[in-house]
């Protein structure tokens, strides 16, 4: 048996009742790592020393009843923009290349405490600003449906090694899309959560008001236990919101009777693929089936989102990364001439296209004189999207949308026209505007074969809402492995 | 020549009180070894977000309601970016759009009767590390302990008119500051730091000249002398038919001139934007309420009430107060030896005279009120006389000697003894011969001249009022 091709939450359990060690568990992930990576390119960064460390521990706590999680002994990747202590973290970025972090972020250490194994540290587009992980400074990670594909991104990586089961699960980030999106190319389940549930301390920041942490995994059941272990109210990150519930696996139920599901007409027009669009269409008829209302409506706004997120995004992430400089780590030009010539040296150098594009992009706006007519504008905007879907709230429990407008296009296409490359995120950047938490989901195949993703958001705090809805549908399908899972031990 | 009048206003920065930083827990101890207070957040480490210290919005909040400002109910950072190795973010969190406090003034006293210098803004924001350049090695080595402690900001209105204005009014606020125990203000250390904006326009005229912002003023007998040169610069410029720059000037105290640093043209887009990391700072009624219950007793309620509790006259008040450290003291010693007139007494003469001697602030002063409470009771006791107390005292001052121990040490307790004296005055009255003919002889002026003998024969610690007596009996 390919214990990757397990849940996480199943795998857990094996180890739980003592059918697998948690070194089995993780010597397989390695293992999988090892046959897959040359095709996949998941990882910046295996760590196979502390990893089988870490196994002894966790096995060793487990012994002894101290860790009796659905977690314990389970391994995960993390995305390569969360602080691990002592293990490499990059963001995909020279800048970073050498950066060894003096301690780990908020969510990996309630993974950790939970009995999680840290396997690696997955690829990302560089600082998360793209939407293919094509942009990383270390290579281009394959979607595992098709290798000639993108994985989608920012988690690209993270999306890839859950659906190439390199490891049962995974921890991306979602800024404008990142989660969700590569979620659906890659045929796997991602969770953006409502912003301030999950902790930010220790996740490098792009755009720090729209960041959010989120669980990728096989299925729905697995994301909502991920969920539950890492969320919380954290003093040390002053945006994090104390919740009154978090136990969001009560909502894994098959019930969706009364449900009401809004579908905006704003988003099945023009751009949505054909193929798409049935297939989360085809959602809609499931839950319908199962007891749940269905309407169409008018969002409205959604041209101005793209516009919006962009300027926001990229004004935060132009001082977000202004640290990143040569002085106290990371990349430093090897020659230079004064404090000046250095800066300019070493950001140039670290820094790839996409993100030195993202940075003048935001100090642009931000300057004066042009502050009111982009910044404040799009804060506007923002305030005016969140309204929106107030109002949208007050009649519908969820929105049903695609994840994306295609499914994964070929590697290569898209960094070659940058606004079409944006535009793709006409269906997921919304919820971060309006800090809504969000779900994607696979519901389908298109002709090539790719994987199909279909989204549902929820009001603020109303994860277990769509939770509960992703559930019922997906026990209307069976889980897809992509081609790539079947070269493990099966 | 025309008549000229200056126009200045002051951008005050001062450091607060608060054992933490502004953002992070590392602490703001003064002194530490290089970068041992520190950590990812206040160092800018990747991931690292900050948190706001309630206590510096409550200090910011005691000195804008001291200064009669208006509170901001909802206030918010802002980012400022620029970059600099001192700075490790990059950007700087710092107050532009919500400043926490508006529209206050503080209160002068100037030769010419009171004056208001209105307060644009209070805003508060971290401090930044400190650069050193190893000009051996050609290298520059950063320490952040200093960044991120928190500092406010603090703008008047250009209503100064002359540098002792000016003086009265850093003055004035670093009293209240010091008395709210917000910081304590110590222009030497940095804790308190001065931008002189400064222009100088014809008597009469109605709108502003151009100004200049002169920045590195650690005294203020620097920033005295800085306005002094700079509004004699800017009139000889305007004299010559030539116009001023709007620039920012920085004084060098050894050369007491100051050089241009950076025009107006240069001038940085800081690209301010509101810091997402934090929330904004609600302040309830009931908050600012609760700040005022526990405002201290300020510098008028205290002159007030030294007048009337211990019937010090106002002159005296007024400089026992002027320092919160010294009326601290003065309490302190009052409340041990119930004596606030002889308190009062050491403070206003020896301890004023010793200042001015070593060139020192009143908020420097480091010795404990309990050791001259215990000199003051050691003198009324006769253990030791008035002579004796004066040289006791400096020690006091300088190096905070317990006086009991110290007169033990040094064997200065009065000579009481009569018969002792006796024998000494016998002695010294055979010696001087024609002192003791010219006194018998109706010269008063020799009686003294006896008693400085004897004095001096018992390294002055006999008791004065015995040598008087016995000296009286005996010619």
């Amino acid at each position: 048996m390919d214990l990757m091709s397990l849940t996480a939450v199943e795998l857990g359990k094996k180890i739980k009742e003592k059918e697998v060690s948690v070194e089995e568990a993780v010597r397989a992930a390695l293992k999988a790592i090892e046959e897959k990576e040359d095709a996949v390119n998941s990882f910046v960064t295996v760590d196979e020393e502390g990893a089988l460390a870490r196994a002894r521990q966790v096995q060793e706590k487990i012994d002894a009843g101290e860790l009796t999680g659905p977690l314990a002994g389970v391994p995960v990747a993390i995305k390569d923009n969360m602080c691990t202590e002592g293990l490499l973290t990059t963001c995909s970025s020279k800048i970073l290349y050498n950066f060894l972090p003096t301690y780990s972020a908020e969510a990996v250490k309630k993974l950790e405490g939970a009995g999680a194994v840290i396997i690696g540290k997955t690829n990302m587009d560089e600082f998360a600003m793209g939407s293919t992980t094509e942009t990383s400074a270390y290579g281009t990670t394959k979607n595992p449906w098709n290798t000639a594909h993108v994985p989608g991104g920012s988690s690209g990586g993270s999306c890839a090694a859950v659906a190439a089961e390199e490891v049962p699960f995974a921890l991306g980030s979602d800024t404008g899309g990142s989660i969700r999106q590569p979620s659906s190319f890659c045929g796997v389940t991602g969770i953006k959560p409502t912003y301030g549930t999950v902790s930010r301390y220790g996740l490098i920041a792009y755009g720090s008001s729209l960041d959010q942490i989120g669980p990728i995994a096989k299925d729905v059941t697995d994301c909502a236990t991920i969920l539950e272990t890492i969320a919380s109210y954290d003093t040390k990150d002053s945006t994090s919101v104390k919740r009154e519930d978090y136990h969001f696996t009560d909502a894994l139920k098959d019930d969706v009777k009364g449900l009401k599901i809004g579908i905006p007409r704003d988003y099945f027009g023009d751009g949505l693929d054909a193929e798409v669009k049935d297939a989360v269409l085809g959602v809609a008829e499931k839950l319908k089936e199962k007891g749940a209302a269905v309407e169409e409506f008018n969002l409205g706004l959604v041209k101005y989102a793209i516009p919006a997120y962009y300027v926001i995004a990229c004004a935060e992430a132009s001082s977000n990364l202004a640290r990143f400089d040569g002085v106290k780590y990371g990349y430093r030009a090897a020659e230079y001439e004064g404090l000046h010539n250095m800066y300019k040296k070493s950001r140039s150098e670290g820094f790839g296209a996409e993100v030195k594009r993202r940075i003048m992009l935001g100090s642009f706006v931000l300057s004066s004189g042009y502050y009111d007519a982009y910044y404040l504008k799009a804060l506007r905007a923002k305030a005016l999207i969140k309204k929106a879907f107030d109002d949208a709230f007050a009649k519908y429990d969820v929105i049903l949308a695609p994840a994306a407008p295609t499914t994964a296009p070929k590697i290569g296409e898209s960094l070659s026209n940058p606004i079409q490359m944006y535009l793709g995120d006409i269906y997921t950047i919304s919820a971060n505007l309006a800090g809504l938490p969000g779900i994607s989901f696979p519901c389908g195949t298109d002709s090539k074969g790719l994987p199909i993703g279909a989204q549902l958001l929820g009001n603020c705090f109303e994860e277990k809402t769509i939770i509960r809805a992703a559930y019922s549908f997906e026990q209307t399908r069976e889980y897809k492995h992509s081609p790539m899972a079947g070269k493990g031990d099966r | 020549m025309k008549q000229y009048e200056t126009v200045i206003g002051l951008e005050v920065h001062v450091e607060l009180a608060t054992k933490t930083k502004i953002f992070c827990a590392c602490s703001t101890a003064f002194g530490g070894a290089p970068n041992t207070h520190t950590c990812p957040v206040c160092t800018g480490q990747p991931g690292s977000l900050p948190v706001l210290n309630k206590q510096v919005v409550e200090y910011a909040v005691a000195v804008g309601l001291a200064t009669n400002c208006t509170i901001t109910q909802y206030s918010k950072f802002d980012r400022k970016n620029y970059f600099y190795p001192d700075n490790p973010q990059n950007y700087q969190i710092s107050q532009l759009y919500l400043p926490i406090c508006r529209n206050g003034y503080v209160e002068i006293e100037t030769p010419n009767g009171k004056k208001n210098v209105r307060i644009h803004e209070i805003h508060m924001e971290e401090d930044a590390g400190k650069l050193v350049h190893d000009e051996w090695e050609d290298v520059s080595i950063v320490d952040y302990n200093r960044s991120g402690v928190p500092l406010i900001e603090i703008v008047s209105e250009p209503d100064m008119r002359s540098a002792d204005e000016v003086i009265a009014y850093l003055e004035t606020l670093r009293q209240t500051i010091q008395y709210l125990g917000a910081s304590d203000c110590k222009l030497n250390e940095g804790s308190m730091r001065a931008d002189v904006n400064l222009s100088v326009r014809e008597v009469g005229a109605k709108t502003f000249g151009t100004r200049t912002e002169m920045k590195n003023l650690n005294s203020f007998k620097a920033i005295a002398h800085a306005i002094e040169g700079e509004r004699a610069r800017q009139i000889e410029l305007l004299e010559m038919g030539r116009s001023v720059i709007q620039e920012t000037r920085r004084w060098d105290d050894n050369k007491e001139s100051s050089h241009a640093m950076r025009s107006k043209e240069d001038a940085q887009d800081y690209r301010y934007f509101p810091e997402p990391d934090l929330v904004p700072i609600v302040i309830s009624d009931e908050w600012i309420a609760s700040i005022k219950a526990k405002q201290p007793e300020l510098r008028a309620q205290k002159l007030e009430r030294y007048k009337k509790q211990y019937d010090i006259p106002e002159y005296d008040a007024k400089i026992l107060t002027e320092s919160k450290h010294m009326a601290d003291i003065f309490e302190a010693a009052t409340a041990i030896c119930n004596k606030p007139k002889k308190v009062s007494n050491w403070l206003m003469v020896e301890t004023m005279r010793l200042l001015k001697e070593h060139d020192m602030d009143a908020a420097d002063i480091h010795f404990s009120p309990v050791h001259l409470a215990k000199l003051i009771d050691l003198i009324d006791a006769g253990t030791i006389n008035a002579g004796v107390g004066k040289t006791v005292f400096e020690m006091i001052f300088e190096e905070d000697v317990d006086p009991e121990h110290y007169i033990e040490e040094h064997g200065l307790k009065s000579m009481n003894d009569e018969g002792e004296i006796r024998a000494t005055i016998e002695a010294v009255l055979r010696e001087n011969e024609q002192a003791v003919a010219d006194y018998r002889s109706g010269k008063e002026k020799a009686f003294g001249s006896l008693v400085g003998q004897t004095m001096k024969a018992t390294k002055g610690k006999a008791n004065p009022a015995l040598v008087n007596k016995i000296l009286k009996e005996l010619l």
